[in-house]
């Protein structure tokens, strides 16, 4: 695995090649992500990604706050999938802690986790298609993407940074007719999808643009950390909802999508029917929604409802207490890994039995994922770098974090 | 639900894939382990780090094949004051085993696994950059999320939150 091996610094001077400078700044990266090439001609002869524009030192700034406090901060880190970082935080801290979430919020979590997923895939698939020169894919997704959005209002107040999710359960009741409109929208959804992949997967354009560009073997896939669809591209079969369960994704049925060409392509086509899988899972989670509590029954880690405050001395005193002092967590350590769109999302969570997380570390899916990238293009076209970082799907603000 | 107690002794948790597989190279490698809240952890002896790692990682048996993610864990002012924390996860059998590594302020230093993992690449730097260890045989140790002219490692405990000024 010679070629796996990290790029030293590019030194300009050598025969023939040129170094070439693409970002921060760049419509392909998606943010800002610097790319250093060195080229001979049009063929790339080296790559090196330079991250950590974005970096605001969420880790630290964790450390400073109490438990509650944190969950806004993980919506920061990656603004495409808010509920899936909520998801996977409040789930470390709830095993910290040992509680046991009521069913209704375990449902709800999973339906709003699925809707992210998709809201996170269209804006991927529009922007990413976007970058080859496929300019109505994106204006179609955002036509969906901007339902998803509505919705998360509905839930939460916040079309982007939802905070929906909290420790012991969720924030608050949906309101009345959100239920009704999420399965409007999975009604119709599938067709739309259809409507995409029209555009795309047969297209013989995009076909030249994105089969057998940017290949990346299983084997190098796994030994450079890549996760999600872009390992499931190269033909690894493991998806953590359905391998290591997590808020009862046990009960639902889904295939996992794996394609085993390793190229752009694969990769597209894992996350296209990845967005029909999750629609089907809402569907599910909308049949199958128990009735109960949203909230865990321990007083002393969940706010109390409204009204009991205004009513009962007890809940009151909790109420201050929570929000005053936060609550203490048993120390120990957990690692708490979710299936996020872009891959592996984990949080590590040290705790030293006071109510601030002594240390707090997220293991961002991108990542490691922007690690294959150099694996993806060497010794391929400069054309096909724009397509290799679409196709990983990266969201600079998990990488920098 | 109140926890159950961690397990910290070694005996009950010598049928473990992964301490199975250790003793049975070095005994010597293995420091501590403790089973926690259903995590595994074994404390490594520091210079067996790399060598375990690619243990475990071709043995047909454990086959963590795959490295999730390194980080750092600040202890100031105790000592050892750092604890490099490895997250392995086997894809077939779907497990996972923390593998920790402590070292102390005056000789902060590893071995990289890059060698074993390839995409340890990056979370080594970003170690090294917020905490200031430094991995032996990485190939390419350089700052990676901060300004190449930052001085100082800001997830240090002994670094203020709100930065010098």
């Amino acid at each position: 695995m010679a070629h796996l091996a990290p790029t030293p610094v590019l030194e300009p001077g050598q025969d023939r090649t040129l170094i070439l400078n693409m970002g921060p700044q760049h419509p392909s990266t998606h943010g800002v992500l610097r790319v250093l090439l060195e080229i001979d001609g049009e063929n790339v002869v080296r790559l090196m990604p330079d991250i950590g524009f974005l970096h605001t030192g969420i880790e630290k700034t964790c450390e400073a706050k109490f438990y509650q406090q944190v969950v806004p901060l993980t919506d920061r880190i990656d603004y495409l999938c808010p509920l899936t970082n909520n998801l996977c935080y409040v789930l470390a801290v709830e095993k910290l802690l040992g509680l046991e979430i009521p069913p209704k919020a375990q449902w709800l979590r999973v339906l709003l986790n699925e809707l992210t997923r998709i809201n996170s895939h269209l804006v991927w698939l529009g922007t990413h298609a976007m970058d080859i020169g496929a300019l109505t894919v994106f204006l179609y997704c955002f036509r969906e993407r901007e339902e998803v959005l509505r919705m998360f209002e509905m839930v939460s107040g916040q079309r982007m940074m939802t905070s929906y999710f909290r420790v012991g359960g969720v924030a608050l009741e949906p309101p009345l007719g959100f239920f009704d409109r999420v399965r409007d929208f999975a009604g119709y959804f599938p067709e739309k999808v259809d409507e995409y992949e029209n555009l795309l997967t047969g297209n013989p354009i995009w076909a030249m643009r994105t089969k057998g560009v940017a290949r990346m073997t299983a084997e190098d896939a796994i030994a450079l950390g890549a996760t999600g669809p872009t390992l499931r591209g190269s033909g690894v079969d493991i998806d953590l909802r359905r391998d290591m369960p997590y808020s009862s994704y046990e009960k639902f049925q889904f295939k996992v999508p794996v394609s085993q060409e390793g190229d752009v392509f694969a990769r597209y086509i894992c996350r296209v029917q990845e967005l029909r899988e999750s629609c089907s899972i809402v569907r599910q989670a909308l049949d199958g929604m128990p009735e109960g509590p949203i909230k865990a029954d321990a007083p002393h880690v969940v706010l109390p409802d409204r009204e009991k405050m205004k009513t009962q001395m007890e809940s009151l005193i909790y109420h201050f207490k929570i929000i005053t002092e936060g609550f203490a967590v048993p120390a120990g350590e957990v690692y708490q890994a979710v299936e996020s769109p872009r891959g592996e999302m984990g949080y590590y969570i040290v705790s030293d039995g006071t109510a601030k997380p002594y240390r707090v570390h997220m293991r961002s899916a991108c990542f490691a994922n922007l690690q294959t990238l150099a694996t993806m293009c060497e010794g391929r076209l400069l054309a096909d770098v724009v397509a290799a970082i679409g196709s990983i799907d990266i969201v600079l603000g998990e990488i920098d974090r | 639900m109140p926890l159950p107690p961690a397990i910290t002794d070694l005996e009950p948790l010598k049928s473990h894939p992964a301490v199975a597989r250790l003793l049975a190279w070095n005994k010597s490698a293995i420091q501590s382990v403790k089973f926690d809240r259903d995590e595994m952890t074994i404390l490594l002896d520091r210079g067996s780090s790399r060598e375990a790692c690619a243990l475990l990682r071709d043995d047909a048996e454990c086959a963590f094949n795959f490295l999730s993610d390194i980080t750092c864990v600040d202890w100031y002012p105790a000592e050892p004051r750092f604890e490099v924390v490895y997250h392995l996860l086997s894809i077939p059998k779907k497990e996972r085993v923390r593998l920790k590594v402590r070292l102390n302020s005056d000789n902060a230093a590893v071995e990289s696994v890059t060698s074993v993992w390839p995409g340890a690449n990056f979370f080594e730097r970003e170690v090294f950059d917020l905490f200031g260890v430094r991995f032996t045989g990485h190939p390419y140790l350089r700052r990676i999320l901060m300004p190449e002219d930052w001085e100082g490692h800001p997830l240090r405990k002994d670094y203020p939150v709100e930065g010098y000024r």
